[in-house]
């Protein structure tokens, strides 16, 4: 599969030394990582690893405990309310189980974090932005359904389309492909590359579906014990011999 | 920290090891703190912008307009029921015609706003906790949030608000039903005319016991629901802590507005006096 466009040099997100814990639950501990303009860096790692934790943080959903996260050159924790939405506007999070607004038709779900925060759109800008969304995640004739009528990877796909209606330069994924089908898991991973592309976008990439990793992320970072011990290419990161990393890897591709 | 983004809405608390008084007590305190937080931050954030003014109609809509068939049923049932039940021992004094006054009196200093409001905190409270509890857990409200949305101001205030001005105006209409209710029964029994009966129905009212049963509905209202979205909001452990929320927010809402009921007309006696 062909990989997508080559990152820059500046870093969109910055963490360091991050900490965070649920009372004694130590999830991570001092943390670093760092995502590059324009690329796709999927972060791996098993199931309670922390994984949603971090990005939540970045988007302070979640107060960190220690360490700091510099986001398009902001210190997270450090904003106020009105700083911290404005930053909010510029980064997409699709959310692990999509978190669909229920009581809203598809097409409401797309326009109402739009209209919320753009003032004065027409009626004819609204429909034209939901119906670029849509068409973008190839659900183009879905609008006027209902989430809960909706399968699993359509709901994923009008998560993804949600975050893409207010035109982030950062996404981030929970999970873009769990508990999908191979067949449209593949059509996730083209779907997350082609909006890299199309909105020249830097994406963190939450997975533990190594396919998904290596076919949309240039560079993968592996969660381990609440740090990143490891980050690089697939290749690089693969190729070593700690257990942990070994397990993972013997498990997706059933060696 | 600086104006930190207050909710942090999926932050479960944990609590830690140390307690004061013993965990059961601290608890306890912590909720009523953290109830007064609740409170506290929707009295700040209601006189922000934006209003949502279309979803505060569309929350009365549903308050309102939902509610009202049930509430004309229960209203005109107790209406005759309580002047059933009244008219044996006035007739042993044969005071009968006492009947329009002493309804008057206990429809609109009492029945009205309790029943109306405790028929809302079943039907809206439930409702409110419900829903707001599953956004909880499917992270619908966390999903507002990262779109720079508020989710106090968007679910919060715009349910209390409705809450608040439609259960006052359903209470006026339940009083009316149990009113005529009421006369109905009357008419049949003693042949009193409809003029007699509703003069006699307001002869014994003054200006302060309708304002008190007025400020009663508005503050029965906001107590349906803030405590649904209190509930709701604090929804936690999947689909069981949806059903629960419903369940505390009518049982909560219930015991707080007899409280209320109490100290109100507490006050309004007090009043009275002076
Ligand atoms: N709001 C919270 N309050 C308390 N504990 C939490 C909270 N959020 C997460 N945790 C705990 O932190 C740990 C990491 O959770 P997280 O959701 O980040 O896992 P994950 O890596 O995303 O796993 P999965 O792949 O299953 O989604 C878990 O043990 C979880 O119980
Ligand atoms: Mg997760």
């Amino acid at each position: 599969m062909e990989k997508t466009a080559g990152p820059g040099t500046e870093p969109v997100i910055e963490v360091v030394d991050l900490s965070k814990s649920f009372g004694d639950l130590h999830v991570l501990k001092g943390a670093n990582l760092e995502v590059i303009q324009g690329e796709n860096l999927a972060v791996l790692g098993k199931s309670g690893s922390g994984k949603s934790v971090l990005i939540k943080l970045m988007v302070g959903l979640l107060k960190p405990d220690q360490g700091s996260i510099r986001i398009l050159g902001q210190e997270v924790s450090t904003l106020g309310r009105k700083e911290l939405d404005a930053l909010r506007l510029r980064i997409g999070f699709s959310f692990q189980n999509s978190a669909l607004y229920d009581s809203m038709s598809v097409y409401e779900n797309l326009s109402f974090p739009l209209t919320m925060n753009v003032k004065n759109l027409s009626r004819k800008e609204v429909n034209l932005a939901v119906a670029e969304a849509l068409e973008a995640v190839g659900l183009a004739d879905k609008g006027k359904q209902m989430p809960s009528d909706l399968s699993g990877g359509q709901r994923k796909r009008i998560g993804i389309a949600r975050t893409l209606i207010l035109k982030p330069e950062i996404i981030l994924y929970d999970e873009p492909t769990s508990g999908l089908d191979p067949v449209t898991c593949t059509e996730i991973n083209e779907l997350i590359n082609e909006v890299q592309q199309r909105y020249n976008t830097s994406s963190i990439i939450i997975t533990h579906d190594l396919t998904c990793a290596k076919n949309t992320a240039q560079r993968v970072a592996m969660l381990l014990d609440g740090t990143f011990p490891k980050v690089g290419t697939f290749e690089e990161v693969f190729t070593t011999h700690d257990p942990h990393i070994r397990d993972f890897y013997n498990y997706n591709f059933i060696e | 920290m600086k104006g930190r983004s207050s909710e942090t809405s999926s932050e479960r608390p944990v609590s830690s090891r140390r307690y004061l008084f013993g965990r059961g007590v601290d608890d306890y305190f912590k909720g009523i703190a953290n109830a007064a937080a609740f409170v506290g931050r929707f009295f700040k954030e209601v006189f922000r912008l934006p209003i949502h003014l279309r979803e505060i109609i569309r929350q009365s809509y549903y308050t309102g307009v939902k509610s009202l068939p049930l509430i004309a049923l229960t209203g005109f049932i107790i209406g005759v029921v309580f002047t059933k039940q009244s008219r044996p021992p006035l007739e042993d004094f044969g005071a009968t015609s006492w009947l329009p006054s002493l309804m008057g009196i206990a429809i609109i200093r009492a029945l009205g706003p309790l029943v109306t409001s405790l028929i809302c905190a079943g039907k809206v409270g439930s409702n409110i906790g419900a829903e707001l509890g599953s956004m909880k857990v499917t992270e619908q409200i966390d999903a507002m949030e990262v779109s720079a949305i508020n989710p106090f101001k968007f679910l919060v205030v715009t349910r209390v608000l409705a809450t608040t001005f439609t259960i006052p105006i359903l209470t006026i209409f339940c009083i009316s039903v149990g009113l005529l209710g009421s006369y109905v029964n009357v008419h049949q029994e003693e042949a009193t005319g409809i003029i007699t009966f509703f003069r006699g129905a307001f002869s014994s009212l003054s200006f302060l016991d309708v304002a008190s049963s007025l400020a009663k509905s508005v503050l029965f209202g906001f107590t349906v629901g803030m405590v649904g979205c209190y509930k709701g909001f604090h929804a936690t452990q999947g689909t069981q802590g949806v059903g629960r929320a419903a369940n505390q927010a009518v049982v909560l809402s219930m015991f707080l507005i007899f409280l209320e009921e109490l100290v109100v007309v507490q006050i309004t006696n007090w009043i009275r006096l002076y």
